[in-house]
């Protein structure tokens, strides 16, 4: 056991017992996976993507490229997740990734054979010849050899929450910044939220110590915590990281609400995703600290310096026995203070410059260490773990060092991430040797170190300003805020350090790029970083180049010779760290996907056994089997018999129903239909196509009389959403001054379909007495109001889809149910069956109605056969451009009957028509097949399609060809309507 | 996106349709075809400032104007169309 006695902000009073690859262990309370590994001395965490080499834990947060663990087992398992966000829980389970058979033996980086196989650039020109080979032989080796975990192959068990929050200032992060700005903003009764990725407050103030208004750093953040909690407009986010920002002040956030318990309460979802409506934000997201480009930089042992001291003095860990000290400037000599502090013995300390502040020496006697001032690390030696490191000094003389921890401290970059995705471009910034944020989404502050602010001090003075300031300007004023007293740490930002002449010095960890790969890419000419980054797959990880992204830059800064500020960054995107699919998701997903709507009677079909189809949101009746019955045909034939031989019924409640009333109500009717609709009288109905502005079809539908200035009109149930936008775009931008409203009423009414010789009979039947249904009062087309089921308001429209007489009837959605239950009782007499979709589109069919098929947004109403209706005395939506040349040229697909010149034979759908001699190829299409039935009334198949000049061609026999389904049939060309043209039986 | 009806108050964009640019006058029916084409299918496409249809469908359902810069997706002015 490595752990420390005494320090640390983890529980000893509750060990908790995990395994990682099988091997029982135990931690604390208050460990991650990574700093539990580490307590057991576990140093060997994965393998790496490419080259499948050892590697260990280097940081200690979500930046970390190598100790990516598979969490959980079975359906929960979890792919790529870094050990060192894990909060431990007692019976985690976490396996490595990368290694077969094992971690220690892996015969992939044994063989050695990976290295040559993936330089820069391995995608593009390994692999490129012959084709054929790439899904053979390339991507199953490649698929096999690399890659990361493995995602779950069951469903996954979990539900995930999507929620929304509004506040007036979003506080990200709670290190030093993030509190004061919350506690500043806090105290003027701003509603505050504050995110924290880790579970517990305090960001860097865990690690480094240090004081703040006389407290120590890790209680006054207690404190601070304490204070906010109080407030109540401040809500607390822990386990909360805000990984996206967006436009007008909308954060995007994931909260892992139960990923710190071995599955999730019953009642609670796995995470929940967070979007945030801030007036104001205040990023104080910290800062990342990077690696060093030197030879054999991956070993396990290596580890950021700034980790160190968190392993240290957060967890009580210590990651090594015996340190080395690698530092760029004057941040790693604090490592080697918390080192010897904590009675770790510090080697030696490597230290860039030849001349450092005095102040170093006397650490570094009272660490007992060797400083190499100017030196660099030439190599480090070790398999699984390190032992020891290669010091070159500045004379050039090399130095073999005993250790197995490398701290390495090159410099920190503050994390502009959010900064970037509305567009803004990091700049650089001399002085604080990194890239700090440029131009700032709207609304948004930063603070602290993701600014460049490097010291305490600071960062608590920005965070308290920032935050009042936030305060102030969602209309919180009050006093200048009280500013906690800190000290900044002494030193200058350290720069970036690359050894250029180093071998096997990665800038990527989790892609394994290395140097060699960045001057491979300068040397073929992929120099500018966006190219670099896709042909050396740098910074493209999981982890998105976190730790190395900016070395990989610097490296083909130096090749190209242009300075940092002009090579630039590539362009952060959201999110900032990894999201799982299932938290976007959140509950839309299965059954859930979409949001379902119910009709009025959809229980009594259910009840009546209907065979159920998703028709957009709606679940609609298909047909209605019998017992005995062998199939759907058998289904359908016996139900269109019925129906033609006495009544049927159908719930048609999803047509969309807009209901217009006022004295224009008919003017706005002639400007969106083709046709007149003022001049239909009281108690008339009339059938109607509308344009788009463009000339093709929109819509069909019949529309009502009610009373004078009472209508209503319905449209296909695909369409009622768009139709009503388009007529609301229509009144109120281009016809304003007509006197009409309207409004959806679709979900108000039930509305049945009864068809058949009988409907009549069946409709009076629940018609409260002296409705007079006769047809001298109630012709084809009439329109009435009614009574039904004593007292109820029931509309009645003799319209027919069918082709039988029929009648259409609608219920206030409440009663749907009960009306249908009252028909199938009075229309048992009258030979009363139920029917559903599936009849009544073979049925419209027959009839040579439109559908969806026919009105697909490339057809004319002249295309359609209904040019006659296309109004000459009037202006309508489409009319002008109806009559471009090409919209009226007589060439143009449009609508024909077909049926099989074999009539035993199948028609099928999306069929391409070809002259009869022709070959079936493209140059010779003349159109395709739309819609096909079987039609029971007929006894074979029928189909209606779109056939360039078609109507002129009634008789002539074309191919329907589909050649990728592999079948080729003659058909006859006949007019649309199949049965009873003359419409004898639907007028009774 | 978050769009300042002004009936409804600041929403999120997810409550509005989008239709494309706003202030086309629709030609009188006898205009010529070049000018039903024009109203039809010719559009700006500026960076930069753009008034453009929103239709705020899962609110009032009115059509407003949005005035907004296409590069920054600042919001200048929404007034009813």
């Amino acid at each position: 056991m490595t752990r420390l006695a005494g320090c640390g902000l983890v529980d000893r009073a509750q060990p908790l017992s995990f395994r990682f690859d099988g091997n029982a262990y135990t931690g604390l309370a208050g460990d991650t996976l990574a700093s539990a590994l580490l307590a057991n001395g576990v140093r060997l965490a994965g393998r790496s993507f490419k080259y499948h080499r050892p590697r260990g834990i280097l940081s200690a947060g979500p930046e970390e490229p190598n100790a990516l663990v598979e969490l959980r087992r079975g359906a929960r398992r979890e792919p790529n997740i870094p050990a060192t966000t894990v909060e431990l829980f007692s019976g985690l389970e976490a396996d490595s990734q990368n290694r077969w058979p094992s971690l220690r033996f892996d015969v992939m980086a044994v063989t050695g054979l990976l290295g040559p196989l993936f330089p820069a650039g391995f995608y593009y020109k390994t692999f490129m010849w012959p084709a054929r080979f790439w899904e053979r032989l390339y991507e199953p080796a490649i698929r096999r050899a690399a890659g990361l975990g493995r995602a779950a192959e069951a469903e996954d068990p979990d539900r995930y929450d999507r929620a929304h929050l509004y506040c007036d200032v979003l506080v990200i992060g709670s290190g030093a910044a993030g509190l004061a700005a919350a506690l500043a903003a806090g105290r003027r009764g701003a509603r505050v939220v504050l995110c924290e990725s880790d579970w517990r407050l305090g960001g860097r103030l865990l690690a480094d110590g240090g004081e703040i208004d006389g407290l120590p750093a890790a209680d006054w953040a207690v404190a601070a915590e304490a204070e906010l909690r109080a407030m109540p407009e401040v809500r607390m986010m822990p386990r909360t990281t805000v990984f996206g920002v967006y436009d007008h002040g909308t954060y995007g956030a994931v909260q892992r609400v139960s990923d710190h318990e071995p599955e999730p309460d019953a009642n609670e979802p796995r995470q929940r995703y967070w979007r945030i409506t801030a007036e104001r934000g205040v990023l104080a997201a910290g800062a990342i600290e990077r690696l060093v480009a030197f030879s054999g930089n991956d070993r396990p042992g290596v580890m950021l310096s700034g980790a160190v001291r968190q392993y240290l003095n957060r967890y009580a860990v210590t990651p090594g026995r015996r340190a080395i000290v690698v530092t760029a400037g004057d941040d790693g000599w604090r490592t080697v203070t918390a080192l010897a502090s904590h009675g770790i013995e510090v080697a030696a300390v490597v230290d860039r410059r030849a001349e450092m502040p005095e102040r170093h020496a006397a650490a570094a006697a009272s660490a007992g260490a060797r400083v190499f001032a100017g030196g660099r690390i030439g190599g480090t030696l070790g398999g699984s773990s390190l032992f020891a490191a290669d010091i070159v000094e500045a004379s050039g003389e090399r130095t073999r060092v005993a250790a197995d921890l490398l701290a390495v401290a090159g410099g920190w970059n503050p994390t502009v991430q959010l900064t970037c995705h509305l567009g803004g471009k990091p700049v650089w910034s001399a002085a604080a040797e990194a890239f700090v944020p440029g131009a700032l989404p709207p609304g948004m502050a930063v603070v602290g170190a993701a600014r460049g602010s490097f010291g305490l001090g600071s960062a608590l003075a920005e965070g308290a300003r920032a935050g009042a300031e936030a305060a102030e300007a969602t209309g919180f004023s009050g006093s200048a805020p009280a500013i906690p007293f800190a000290l900044d740490a002494e030193g200058a930002p350290a720069p970036i350090w690359i050894d250029s002449g180093a071998r096997k010095a990665f800038v990527d960890l989790q892609h394994d790029v290395t140097l060699e790969d960045i001057a491979i890419a300068h040397r073929e000419g992929f120099r500018a970083v966006e190219l670099l980054k896709r042909y050396t797959t740098h910074g493209m990880a999981t982890d998105q180049g976190k730790t190395g992204g900016v070395l990989g830059m610097a490296a083909m800064a130096a090749l190209t010779g242009m300075d940092m500020a002009e090579t630039g960054t590539t362009v952060f995107r959201p999110p900032y760290t990894p999201v799982a699919i299932g938290a976007l998701a959140g509950p839309n997903r299965g059954k859930d996907y979409r949001p379902r709507r119910r009709t009025p009677a959809q229980g009594w079909a259910e009840e009546q056994g209907a065979v159920m189809t998703e028709v957009g949101l709606w679940h609609r009746a298909l047909w209605f089997p019998r017992p005995g019955e062998a199939d759907w045909q058998a289904t359908i034939t016996r139900e269109i018999g019925a129906i033609r031989t006495g009544a049927g019924v159908a719930e048609v409640s999803t047509l969309g129903k807009i209901e217009l009333v006022g004295p224009d109500a008919g003017a706005l009717l002639d400007f969106l239909y083709i046709n007149t609709f003022s001049t239909l009288p009281v108690g008339r109905t009339r059938f109607g196509i509308m344009l788009r502005e463009d000339g093709f079809a929109m819509d069909d539908g019949t529309t009502a009389r009610l009373e004078q200035d009472r209508w209503i009109l319905t449209t296909s149930t695909g369409h009622a959403g768009a139709v009503m936008e388009h007529m609301e775009y229509v009144h109120q931008m281009l016809r304003p001054e007509l006197k009409v409203a309207f409004t959806s009423v679709s979900d108000r009414w039930a509305q049945f379909s009864v068809a058949g010789p009988n409907s009549r009979q069946v409709i009076a039947g629940v018609l409260d007495p002296g409705a007079d249904l006769a047809d001298a009062a109630f012709p084809h087309m009439a329109c009435g109001v009614f009574t039904a089921l004593g007292g109820v308001p029931a509309r009645v429209f003799r319209i027919s889809f069918s082709g039988e007489r029929a009648y259409e009837i609608a219920v206030p959605a409440g009663f749907g149910e009960e009306l249908v239950r009252r028909m199938m009782q009075t229309g048992a007499a009258f030979g009363l069956v139920p029917y559903g979709l599936e009849s009544l589109g073979t049925m419209r069919v027959e009839k040579g109605h439109l559908g969806g098929g026919e009105i697909n947004g490339q057809t004319t109403a002249r295309d359609l056969g209904f040019a006659r209706l296309m109004s000459s005395r009037k202006d309508y939506i489409g009319r002008a451009l109806a009559q471009r040349p090409a919209l009226i040229d007589p060439r143009r697909p449009a609508l024909v009957g077909l049926r099989p010149v074999d009539r035993m034979a199948t028609l099928r759908g999306g069929a391409h028509l070809l002259p009869e001699d022709a070959p079936v190829r493209i140059e010779h299409d003349q159109g395709h097949v739309t819609s096909v039935a079987y039609s029971p009334t007929l006894g074979h198949w029928i189909g209606l399609g779109l056939l360039e000049g078609g109507p002129s061609r009634h008789g002539e026999v074309v191919r329907a060809a589909n050649p990728l389904e592999g079948f080729d049939d003659l058909v006859e060309i006949v007019p649309p309507c199949f049965l009873d043209p003359q419409g004898a039986r639907l007028r009774g | 996106m978050r769009i300042a009806c002004p009936h409804c108050g600041e929403r999120g964009s997810e409550e509005f349709s989008f239709l494309g640019a706003a202030g086309l006058a629709r030609p009188a029916p006898d205009a010529p075809a070049d000018a039903w084409h024009e109203y039809v299918y010719q559009r700006d496409n500026p960076a930069g400032s753009y008034s453009e249809l929103w239709h705020h469908l899962s609110g009032c359902r009115r059509w407003l104007v949005v005035t907004r810069d296409t590069r920054t997706h600042a919001i200048a002015s929404v007034v009813d169309a």
